[in-house]
């Protein structure tokens, strides 16, 4: 072949891209069924207690309110590692904003009336709201019933400790002594709350032979299906799922939620049920991020080499395990950052708090670790006298390395990606203070983080006409994953990208994916797809081998839709002429499945003791490098980010366009996350459920342009070479800008986000006392 | 709830009956009444800006005016920029600098940009921000609407 593939590395708008401008997408709150319903919740006001009475009489009796559930409605659990979790309250509420009922009404008006009618007892319980109150000797305890929960075996859980895990390589402790320089802090991070524009929502509606439709905002239509299915007591087989357009979910819009609370109603009331979350609504019972507490302690040699690090992570989990083992258990898979430390120690624990839920959202527990991490590595090289480009340069992972646990590491561009970053920040003069009273520092941040993590399948068509159809399990949620699986088939049978039909996901029709999460969609379907378009290429040989009377290995796939005999121009045929001899005559339609589960190395156990980990492997490696130019503005705190240049080893970027836009839109996500996003509670309650009090990065907060630098050094067991880059562009933001303070002031801010406030408090420190704080 | 009366307005240069009750707001009125799905409802509140329709030219939250008080004024929805399968330039600039992604925000950046360059047809980097710094978008990071824009203003 030599020259590109049809599709590969084209910078392709979205498939959907005319649609979405015109508003002709159809999301789910565009959607309305004949006789639709409409359903709103009464949401938990105090943060834990015992309900001893619930009276809806009234609610029921309301005029137009059709059904009012409850708990006892729901009696089976669900949620993630640790089954814990009831879709309405049941028994006890654990937190303030936990949805405790549910009216389904001819308007939502008359619904939100008919819960607000509903007369809730409580017994209120002391709650625990920190990690530290989760932990403490006597403390509440959130699950009684801990014990009998159905759990993973892999989980080692007890009191309010959700997830304990540990991690041990070499002999951390006798390295200390050796190191030429130790240092050890404790960093903070925060709740970041999703807020994809579109809200959460679910409509169900029943057909006459029972079988049930549910469209939602989701990640997975088959997380839906199996979640309905088991939480309902519903066979999947009478479960369909369908994912509409999908506003952005960022890790949010995971799990099933209200998806079961919508089939109950529409199955109580015979008649199609919408449920959409209101902005407020979706802050206080959807999932955030973690807030962490981190100690890390690293030890280095004079010439800058890292040898030592441990690391211990408390997660603030919330009322309900959601994915909080899983969260722990990446980030301390990451506590090691992308250099070869030969002795480490990795412990934590996830706690129970009388919260909301924290779980995954983009980075997945990584942002928090790779806060602490990169800061405390740049504040080795300041101790040093090492350039921290040049620090980092010197013990990033090669090709070969071994990740900690013992994966070995097949394809890394870590060593580009730094000095990308940092020609490209170079090229700028050293930064100077624009005007008096506002100082530039220079910052940057190494990060890694994986793609891959259970089971998917793809089904490549050739139709009669000779284009293709590819159907997957993957849902889009905006970042392009269907443009980019289209573009993978049509390079596998090197067809132009407009000959390949993608079908959305549809729990009837679509082969299984398990989720749109972990940046796995382009990793792991991509190589199925790739895998059922070879599939099909194997038939198209087939039937030309027999067509043109030659042998199979002469045969060679041509631009276009063709197949010719190598070495011969004018000996081919086109595909149609194929496909429509085996609709009509010979071998019948032709067609290629492929499934997998991801395969790549487990976790070594003569290499690392290993504790409590809810998973053995977790996906291949991408690595990457972010820099910042900030300016810090000393008489009111602000931190602006001037700059951004963010450089990531995507393996392959099947669309730059894509590519450069998940980038640049985990970068301003990374921003707000560092700077100005913050769930703040008062006690037990969310006191900024609004847009205009969780402050969002708009077009002014984030510099122009962020600079996307891709960085391609092809993984083998990717689709052509290709790694997920959903994810990874968040990671390093943080710690970052964390940097590039510390370059300007001389002072280290250690706990996220790092508002004006605790800036300028951090100023008037320094002057006072002298120092940095 | 009840109390609906018919009011008349000028949407996309046509002018439409439609039943309102005195509560309802122009978001409401465009979604659930006229089927009109291009406005979103992203936060309900005026602070996502997901929901702008032009309001006389210039960019206007309909999730915060009741639909009585717009009876006057010339509405301009998403729907209404395109001539039937034709995008309006700014559209096309939209698609071909991949600025969209998950597309919730999109009605409305693309209205906001419309009017932008209705006012100033060549515009800088800072203005296109002003122009757009009420529109909320969590995926793209907005440089490449800027640059959507920004191409527009030197074509």
């Amino acid at each position: 072949m030599g020259e590109r593939l049809h599709g590969l590395g084209e910078r392709l708008p979205r498939r959907e891209a005319r649609e979405k401008i015109a508003g002709r997408a159809q999301y789910l709150d565009d959607i309305v069924r004949p006789g639709m319903l409409h359903a709103a919740y009464l949401l938990s006001t105090i943060p834990h207690g015992r309900i001893v009475s619930c009276d809806a009489t009234e609610a029921a009796a309301m005029p137009g309110v059709h059904a009012v559930l409850t708990g006892d409605d729901f009696p089976r659990l669900g949620g993630g590692a640790i089954s814990d979790m009831p879709c309405l309250a049941r028994g006890k509420v654990r937190y303030v904003g936990e949805p405790v009922a549910v009216a389904a009404a001819e308007d939502l008006a008359t619904a939100q009336a008919a819960v607000r009618a509903m007369k809730i007892g409580y017994e209120e319980l002391p709650a625990v709201l920190t990690i530290e109150e989760a932990l403490a000797d006597g403390a509440p305890q959130l699950h009684d019933d801990l014990d009998a929960y159905e759990k993973s075996s892999l989980i080692e859980y007890g009191g309010n400790v959700v997830s304990y895990q540990e991690m041990v390589e070499g002999d951390v402790d006798s390295a200390w002594d050796e190191c030429d320089v130790v240092l050890e802090s404790e960093f903070t991070t925060h709740s970041q709350y999703h807020q994809a524009i579109e809200p959460t929502g679910a409509i169900a509606e029943f057909d006459s032979a029972g079988k049930v439709t549910v469209w939602s905002t989701t990640q997975s239509v088959f997380r839906v299906q199996a979640e309905v299915s088991a939480l309902l007591d519903i066979p999947m087989s009478q479960i369909r799922a369908i994912a509409p357009r999908i506003g952005g979910t960022f890790g949010g819009k995971g799990g099933a939620h209200l998806q079961p609370v919508a089939v109950e109603l529409a199955r109580r009331t015979g008649r199609p049920v919408k449920i959409v979350l209101s902005r407020s609504e979706d802050m206080m019972m959807m999932i955030r991020r973690h807030p962490a507490r981190i100690r890390i302690k690293t030890g280095a040699m004079n010439d800058g080499a890292l040898v030592a690090r441990e690391a211990e992570v408390l997660l603030e989990g919330g009322a309900y395990c959601s994915e909080s083992p899983a969260v722990l258990g990446a980030a301390l898979l990451k506590a090691r950052g992308p250099y070869n430390i030969p002795n480490v120690r990795v412990f934590g624990r996830a706690v129970y708090t009388n919260k909301s839920r924290a779980g995954g959202f983009r980075g997945f527990g990584n942002p928090q670790i790779t806060f602490a991490t990169e800061s405390q590595v740049d504040e080795i090289a300041a101790r040093l006298g090492i350039d921290p480009f040049e620090i980092r340069i010197r013990n990033a992972m090669h090709v070969g390395d071994k990740w900690l646990g013992g994966q070995t590491i097949e394809a890394c561009g870590m060593t580009e990606c730094i000095e990308r970053v940092r020609d490209a920040a170079r090229r700028r003069p050293r930064p100077v203070a624009s005007v008096p009273g506002k100082r530039r520092g220079l910052g940057v941040a190494c990060l890694a983080h994986v793609c891959g993590f259970l089971s998917t399948s793809a089904a490549v068509r050739l139709l009669e006409d000779g284009t293709v159809t590819v159907a997957t399990g993957a849902v889009d949620s905006g970042q392009g994953a269907d443009t980019a699986l289209a573009q993978i088939c049509a390079a596998a049978l090197d067809v132009p990208v407009d000959r390949v039909n993608y079908v959305n996901p549809d729990t009837d029709a679509s082969p299984y994916n398990w989720s749109t999460s972990g940046s796995r969609v382009t990793y792991m379907t991509g190589r199925a797809v790739a895998g059922a378009a070879e599939r099909v290429k194997e038939q198209i040989f087939e039937h030309a081998a027999d067509m043109m009377e030659c042998a199979r290995e002469d045969l060679e796939l041509r631009p276009g839709g063709r197949v010719g005999i190598a070495g011969v121009p004018e000996k081919e045929l086109p595909f149609i002429a194929i496909s429509k001899r085996a609709h009509w005559a010979v071998g019948g339609p032709i067609m290629g499945h492929f499934s997998l589960m991801y395969d790549g190395e487990r976790f070594d156990p003569k290499r690392a003791l290993i504790r409590g980990f809810p998973f053995s492997n977790l996906g291949t490696y991408v690595f990457g490098a972010q820099a910042v130019e900030v300016e810090v503005d000393e008489v009111t705190g602000q931190i602006s980010v001037v700059q951004a240049w963010s450089a990531h080893d995507v393996g392959r970027a099947i669309n730059p366009l894509a590519v450069e836009g998940q980038i640049q839109g985990a970068f301003a996500q990374g921003i707000g996350y560092a700077l100005t996003e913050e769930m703040v509670w008062d006690e037990a309650t969310l006191i900024n459920p609004t847009l205009m009090d969780y402050k969002v990065p708009t077009a002014f907060d984030v510099p122009y342009p962020i600079d996307p630098i891709v960085v391609e050094d092809p993984e083998p067991s990717g689709p052509f070479g290709a790694k997920g880059i959903g994810e990874p562009g968040i990671v390093g933001v943080a710690p970052a800008i964390a940097n590039a303070v510390a370059d300007a002031t001389g002072i280290r801010l250690r706990d996220l986000p790092m508002t004006s406030e605790r800036m300028l408090h951090a100023l008037i420190g320094r002057e006072t006392k002298g120092d940095g704080v | 709830m009840s109390g609906k009366r018919l009011v008349v307005l000028s949407i996309n240069g046509r002018d439409v009956e439609v039943p309102a009750r005195p509560t309802d707001t122009l978001l409401d009125t465009l979604r659930e009444g006229l089927g009109l799905t291009g406005a979103k409802r992203g936060c309900n509140q005026g602070l996502c800006g997901a929901c702008s329709v032009l309001l006389d030219g210039r960019t206007f939250r309909s999730c915060l005016s009741l639909t009585l008080n717009c009876t006057d004024r010339a509405i301009l929805t998403v729907e209404g920029l395109a001539n039937g399968n034709e995008l309006d330039p700014v559209q096309e600039a939209f698609v071909a600098s991949g600025a969209i992604q998950c597309g919730y925000c999109m009605p409305g950046m693309v209205l906001a940009a419309r009017a932008l360059l209705d006012e100033n047809p060549h515009p800088e980097v800072d203005a296109i921000r002003e122009a757009i710094g009420g529109n909320l978008c969590r995926c793209s990071g907005y440089t490449k609407i800027v640059e959507a824009i920004r191409m527009m203003g030197h074509s």
